[in-house]
């Protein structure tokens, strides 16, 4: 059994490290830095670097970009219901519209967290912030590559989105470096080309493989790396995509506006369908429902092989 | 910064008065009625002797810093950094043009002269906020200006910032609200009635002034005072009268964003120039 870990603890972990290497970096959180993971900064770090800001997304926006906009290298992290859903015009005009130098953390993606409910499950944030002129838009794959997302959102000057999740996942990458805009043929294959974002790419891996289908790991939505996938897309005539969001704006519709003008081939898009979701006592049972599953998705997948 | 004595900036903003009308006039849209009511404002800050600007080295990090919240009442800004020196004034008369640095609300990446990006409301205070909180992190000394309008606090976002800047005893931030009483759809507090503005900030912690926003006596001694605050933020409620200067603007909705038609331009201009 490969070692679980979850993103945010990861963040966490990420975030302190380049605090204390680097003074810029403040830590801020509309009172969730406990489920972010970040409130240990607040014990180890001097006075002046982590702000509980209170629940109060909109201001909370503002306040990181008047302090990036004085040299500071603010990272904001939430829910992503909230960072962005909650602040999306802050996030449009005070961070976008002045290229300022923030960082947004969105944790908690798509069901992992089952519990609550539809209001607490972020299943529209990677289309919010892929419309927004100048914010890159990033989506590890795994605790490792949120690790190192951090670091190449700290070095990168301007506005950064990364997505990550609650739950405790499998590892999916072994890259030490994250390089923004580059996606990563995990294996090759002939019959199709699988497209995948986030956490759920630990469900893919095995049996894409025996299946013979190029897997990609697409962890920057925004730049998308146009030229592995046109090639890859080329190459196979088929593409898949595997999100855990809606299907409307996210991973697959990136990919559709791409490979509609540059290489039109059959496609088929896997995430959330235009609904909200719901309560449930896992995570598991919500993919079953959306059909999510390795099963089904290894089902569905082979039933359009053949198509 | 220069230091003028009353008359002289009266004088200064008769002439300012004047450009902004022209140069919206121009324009052929834009705010007029806050445009003048916060003129004032403007003029005593930025040629009172009040803000520390340095307009040889803008980029010199101990100067004031200046957001304007309420972006839509840009002109007059726009008109006061020609004049400062920071903005050619050649480029007045391009307000709202297609490839302007003048936007028709201020955007940092047209103009980088400008601090932040405004235009939609209830943003601005949170950005000099976190510009507070960074001078306050770093030691610096310098003071952070925010002009807001009555209307934008409707949003719920201006009080979270209220909220915050007496939490972290911003000392160094100082709101001023043109208070005008006038908002795209009527007086203020038919809309959403604010008052008590001045008991809504002492509550919230913050040290209140109340003046005109058209007596520059007044205007200089509350920005003189707000600035030796060193505990708590300080705002100065600026009662002052939409569409400000020109007789039969004053006063009328449908100048807070209604352009003049030719007869009520050349009106307008001669009574500025008698004044």
């Amino acid at each position: 059994m490969a070692h679980l870990k979850s993103q945010r603890d990861a963040y966490g972990e990420a975030l302190l490290e380049l605090a204390e290497k680097d003074e810029r970096v403040l830590a801020l959180s509309p009172d969730l830095a406990s489920s972010t993971r970040i409130e240990k900064l607040a014990s180890k770090l001097a006075e002046g670097r982590f702000f509980n800001l209170g629940v109060a997304e909109q201001n909370a926006v503002g306040i990181a970009a008047g302090l990036a906009l004085e040299g500071f290298i603010p990272f904001l992290s939430s829910f992503a219901v909230f960072i962005p859903g909650r602040a999306f015009d802050q996030i449009r005009v005070s961070i976008c519209q002045n290229k300022a130098n923030v960082k947004l953390i969105g944790s908690h993606l798509g069901f992992s967290n089952a519990g609550d409910g539809a209001s607490a499950q972020s299943i529209e944030d990677l289309a919010l912030m892929r419309v927004l002129p100048e914010m890159v838009v990033l989506s590890p794959a795994d605790a490792s590559q949120t690790r190192s997302a951090v670091f190449a959102a700290a070095d990168y000057q301007g506005p950064v989105y990364i997505r990550i999740s609650r739950d405790k996942t499998a590892p999916v990458s072994q890259e030490e470096n994250f390089v923004i805009g580059q996606a990563k043929v995990l294996h090759s294959g002939k019959k199709a080309t699988l497209i995948a974002t986030g956490p759920i790419i630990s469900r893919l891996l095995d049996w894409t493989a025996e299946l013979d289908i190029e897997l990609i790991n697409c962890s920057t939505i925004k730049p998308l790396d146009e030229k592995t996938i046109i090639s890859s897309a080329k190459k196979t005539g088929r593409v898949i995509t595997v999100e855990e969001h809606s299907i409307i704006g996210g991973l697959g519709s990136a990919v559709a506006e791409v490979l509609s003008t540059a290489c039109p081939v059959l496609m088929k898009r896997f995430g959330i369908p235009d609904c909200f979701g719901e309560s449930a006592r896992g995570p598991e049972d919500l993919y079953q429902k959306y059909g999510l599953t390795k099963n089904n998705l290894k089902k569905e997948v082979r039933q359009f092989l053949k198509e | 910064m220069s230091n003028l004595p009353v008359p002289k900036l009266e004088e200064k903003a008769i002439r300012l008065r004047r450009q902004i009308i022209q140069m919206i006039h121009q324009a052929g849209s834009g705010h007029l009625g806050g445009s003048l009511s916060s003129l004032d404002i403007l003029v005593a800050l930025f040629f009172g002797g009040v803000i520390r600007y340095n307009c040889q080295d803008h980029n010199d990090p101990r100067r004031d810093r200046f957001i304007l919240s309420n972006g839509h009442v840009c002109p007059a800004y726009y008109a006061v950094l020609a004049k400062c020196g920071l903005l050619d004034k050649k480029k007045l008369g391009s307000l709202r043009s297609l490839g302007s640095p003048l936007q028709g609300h201020p955007a940092k990446t047209f103009l980088p002269v400008l601090d932040s990006s405004s235009g939609s409301l209830g943003q601005g205070l949170s950005v000099a906020v976190g510009c507070a909180l960074s001078a306050m992190i770093k030691g610096e000394h310098h003071n952070i200006y925010c002009l807001t309008s009555d209307g934008e606090h409707n949003e719920g976002s201006t009080w979270e910032a209220v909220l915050t800047a007496s939490h972290h005893n911003l000392g160094n931030l100082i709101n001023i609200i043109d208070r005008n009483g006038m908002q795209i759809g009527g007086e203020t507090e038919s809309v959403l009635a604010l008052e008590p503005l001045a008991e809504k900030y002492k509550a919230f912690g913050w040290e209140v002034f109340i003046i005109s926003g058209h007596d520059y006596s007044e205007l200089l001694h509350a920005l003189c005072q707000a600035k030796d605050s060193h505990r708590t933020p300080s705002v100065i409620i600026a009662q002052t009268i939409l569409g400000r200067g020109v007789s039969f603007m004053e006063n009328k909705k449908r100048f807070h964003s209604g352009v003049l038609s030719e007869e009520e331009y050349q009106q307008a201009m001669k009574e500025l120039e008698e004044g």
